[in-house]
C-alpha cells in the first residue's frame, strides 16, 4: 500500500512535467505577449520590460529557467499584476477557492448519497420518480444559470440572503455559490448511488441481513453503504473537476476573491507564468485527488488491489 | 436495424416524460428557427425610446429589451439558433472521432488497443476545459475553432462505449467470416463493426449533445465564446446577470431558454437510453 502510494506519487511527476510543457510552449506560440497593450510602449521600455522579465533570452532557455525556479517552489513573478509574484496571488486567493471547493463537495456528498439511497429504497415509487426528476434538473442546468436565479429569488426579491460579496466568509455569503457548485456533483452522486444501491439490494447477503432480522437502516448503514459507495468514490474525480470548472465562473458572479478570475484574465492578458501556476495547481489538485480516489477505492472494495 | 428502431419507440412511448420532453424539444427548435418572422424587430436594431424596457405586448417587445435598446426575444432566439447549431456540429465531430477511434482500438486489439486507451485516460484525466479556453484565447475567438476545440473534448466517453462494444463485436462468427472471405481490417472496422455500434452511439449521441451547448454558452458566459454584436445564450445570460436586480428579464429569458432546452435534451437522451437499455462504459 505505501509502495503503491509512492509509485503512483513517481508516476505524477511525468504527467505534471508533460502537462507543464505543453502549456509553457503553447503560451509562447500565441501571438502577442504581456507588454503589448493598446497604446504601445516606446520600444527601447519595451525592449528594458522583457529584459527585466528574461523574455528576451532564447524560449529554451526561458523554459530552462522557468523549471529550476519550480524546482525551488517559485513560480515567478506575474506580468500583469505588478509587484506581485504569482505564488502570493494564488496564495491569497486559494484558500478561499478551496473552502468553496470543500463545501460543495461536502453538501454534494452529504445530501447525494442519502438522496440516492432513498430513491433505491422505494424504487418506482412516486418518490422515486419525483427524486430522480430533481436529480435530472441538477445535472442539466449549469451553476452560471442557477446561481443568478437563486441570488434573484433569495437575494433580491425575498431578501434572505446577500447575492453577492465575501466578507471574509460568512457562512450567509456563501450558502449560495456553495449549493450552486454543489448540484451537479450532488446529482451525479445521487444517480450513482441509487444505480449502485438497487444492485445491492438484490445481492444474497443483503437477503441474509433481512432475513437474520435486522432493522432496515442497519442492514443499509453496515452492510449495504460501503460497498454502493464505490462508483461514488470514483466519480470524485470528475467531481472534484466540475467544481474547480465552476468556481471559474461562479467566483465571478458572487464576487468571491478566489482564485477562479485568474484563468481566463492571465491567459488574455498572456500572463504566462500565472496562466502556468494555474495550471499546475489544478493538475496537482486533480493528480491527487486520483490518487486518494484509489486508495478510497481500495478500501471500500476489497477485492481491488493495490 | 428496424427491429431495433421499432422496438426503442415502442418502448419510448413507454415513458411519457420522454415523448414530452421530445416535443418540447422539437417546438423550441421551431421556435428558434421560425420565431423572428413573427416578429418585427431585428437583432442589431437598437430601440431608444425602449431602452432596457420590461416584456409588453404593446411595444412588440416580447421579452424586453437590453441596455441598448435591443430586442430580446430576437436576440434570444439567434443566440438559441447558435446553441443549437454548435451543438449538433461539434457532436458530430465529436462522435465520428469517438467512433472511429473506439472501433478501431477494440477491433485491433492488443498493444494498440492498450496504448490507445491509455491516452484517453490520460486525457479524461487532465482538465479538458482549461485547454479549451487556452486555446480559445490563444488562438483567437473565430466560431470555427470554437467548434473544433469543442468537438474535441466530447468524444472521449464515445471512444470507450464504443470500443466495449466492439470488443464483443469482435468474437462473433459474421466478424470471423468477413476475415476468411478476405475482408480488410479497414473494410471490417467500417461495414461490420462501426453499423453494429450504432444503437449505443445514437443514445449517447444525444446526451453529448446537451453537454456541448452547456459547454459551449459556458464558454460565451466567460466571454470566450461568440462575441458582441453576435448573440449566444451564455453571453446573454453573462449580460442579464450584471443587470438582473434593475432588468431580470435580461437574465431570465435567456437563462429560462437554456435551462429547459438542456433539461429537455437530457429526459430525452435518458429515455432514449433507458429504452434501447444501454449500458455507459
Amino acid at each position: 500500500m505505501t509502495r503503491y502510494f509512492f509509485t503512483r506519487l513517481a508516476g505524477a511527476v511525468p504527467t505534471l512535467f508533460i502537462i507543464i510543457t505543453i502549456t509553457f510552449f503553447l503560451m509562447r506560440a500565441a501571438p502577442g505577449g504581456p507588454f503589448d497593450q493598446e497604446q504601445a510602449l516606446a520600444p527601447e521600455i519595451k525592449a528594458n520590460l522583457q529584459r527585466a522579465y528574461g523574455l528576451d533570452q532564447p524560449v529554451w532557455t526561458q523554459y530552462g529557467r522557468y523549471l529550476k525556479s519550480l524546482l525551488h517552489g517559485d513560480f515567478g513573478p506575474s506580468f500583469k499584476y505588478k509587484d506581485f509574484t504569482v505564488t502570493e496571488l494564488i496564495g491569497q486567493g486559494f484558500p478561499v477557492t478551496l473552502q468553496l471547493g470543500v463545501m460543495a463537495i461536502a453538501l454534494a456528498l452529504l445530501l447525494g448519497v442519502p438522496l440516492g439511497t432513498f430513491a433505491a429504497l422505494h424504487h418506482n415509487s412516486a418518490a422515486d420518480t419525483a427524486t430522480m426528476s430533481l436529480v435530472v434538473t441538477g445535472i442539466a442546468i449549469p451553476s452560471f444559470v442557477v446561481l443568478p436565479f437563486l441570488g434573484l429569488l433569495f437575494g433580491v426579491y425575498l431578501h434572505w440572503l446577500p447575492v453577492a460579496g465575501w466578507e471574509s466568509g460568512s457562512l450567509r455569503h456563501l450558502a449560495l455559490p456553495v449549493i450552486a457548485l454543489a448540484l451537479p456533483p450532488l446529482a451525479y452522486i445521487a444517480r450513482l448511488t441509487r444505480g449502485s444501491m438497487l444492485e445491492i439490494l438484490r445481492s444474497h447477503y443483503i437477503r441474509t441481513a433481512f432475513a437474520k432480522g435486522l432493522p432496515l437502516h442497519s442492514v443499509i448503514i453496515r452492510h449495504a453503504l460501503k460497498p454502493a459507495l464505490a462508483p461514488v468514490a470514483s466519480y470524485l474525480v470528475p467531481a472534484v473537476a466540475s467544481i474547480l470548472t465552476g468556481s471559474l465562473v461562479v467566483e465571478s458572479i458572487a464576487g468571491l476573491p478566489g482564485i477562479g478570475r485568474y484563468l481566463v484574465q492571465g491567459a488574455i492578458n498572456r500572463d504566462y507564468t500565472l496562466v502556468l501556476g494555474m495550471v499546475i495547481i489544478y493538475s496537482a489538485l486533480l493528480i491527487v485527488m486520483g490518487l486518494l480516489v484509489d486508495l478510497l477505492y481500495a478500501w471500500l472494495d476489497p477485492r481491488v488491489r493495490l | 436495424m428496424s427491429v431495433l428502431l421499432d422496438d426503442a419507440i415502442r418502448r419510448l412511448r413507454a415513458s411519457p416524460a420522454a415523448i414530452f420532453a421530445l416535443f418540447i424539444i422539437v417546438a423550441v427548435v421551431m421556435i428558434a428557427l421560425l420565431g423572428p418572422w413573427l416578429n418585427p424587430n431585428s437583432t442589431q436594431t437598437l430601440d431608444w425610446l425602449h431602452v432596457a424596457a420590461a416584456p409588453t405586448f404593446q411595444s412588440a417587445h416580447w421579452f424586453g429589451t437590453d441596455r441598448l435598446g435591443r430586442d430580446l426575444y430576437v436576440r434570444t432566439l439567434a443566440g438559441a439558433r447558435v446553441s443549437i447549431a454548435i451543438g449538433l456540429v461539434a457532436s458530430t465531430i465529436s462522435i465520428l472521432v469517438g467512433v472511429s477511434y473506439g472501433a478501431i482500438a477494440g477491433y485491433i486489439g492488443g498493444r494498440t488497443d492498450h496504448l490507445m486507451m491509455r491516452i484517453i485516460e490520460i486525457l479524461s484525466g487532465l482538465p479538458l476545459i482549461f485547454f479549451v479556453i487556452f486555446l480559445t484565447v490563444i488562438f483567437g475567438r473565430s466560431e470555427s475553432l470554437l467548434f473544433i476545440s469543442i468537438g474535441a473534448v466530447g468524444w472521449l466517453t464515445m471512444a470507450r462505449i464504443v470500443r466495449g462494444q466492439t470488443l464483443s463485436i469482435r468474437q462473433q462468427e459474421f466478424i470471423a467470416a468477413a476475415v476468411a472471405g478476405g475482408a480488410g481490417t479497414g473494410r471490417i472496422i467500417a461495414k461490420h463493426v462501426i453499423p453494429n455500434v450504432i444503437g449505443p452511439v445514437i443514445v449517447y449521441a444525444t446526451l453529448t449533445v446537451p453537454q456541448i451547448i452547456l459547454f459551449e454558452s459556458f464558454l460565451s458566459f466567460l466571454g470566450l465564446g461568440i462575441q458582441e454584436p453576435g448573440a449566444s445564450l451564455g453571453s446573454l445570460i453573462a449580460e442579464g446577470v450584471g443587470e438582473m436586480e434593475a432588468a431580470p428579464w435580461m437574465l431570465l429569458v435567456p437563462g429560462g431558454f437554456l435551462a429547459v432546452l438542456l433539461l429537455c435534451l437530457n429526459i430525452f437522451g435518458d429515455g432514449l437510453r433507458d429504452a434501447l437499455d444501454v449500458k455507459e462504459a
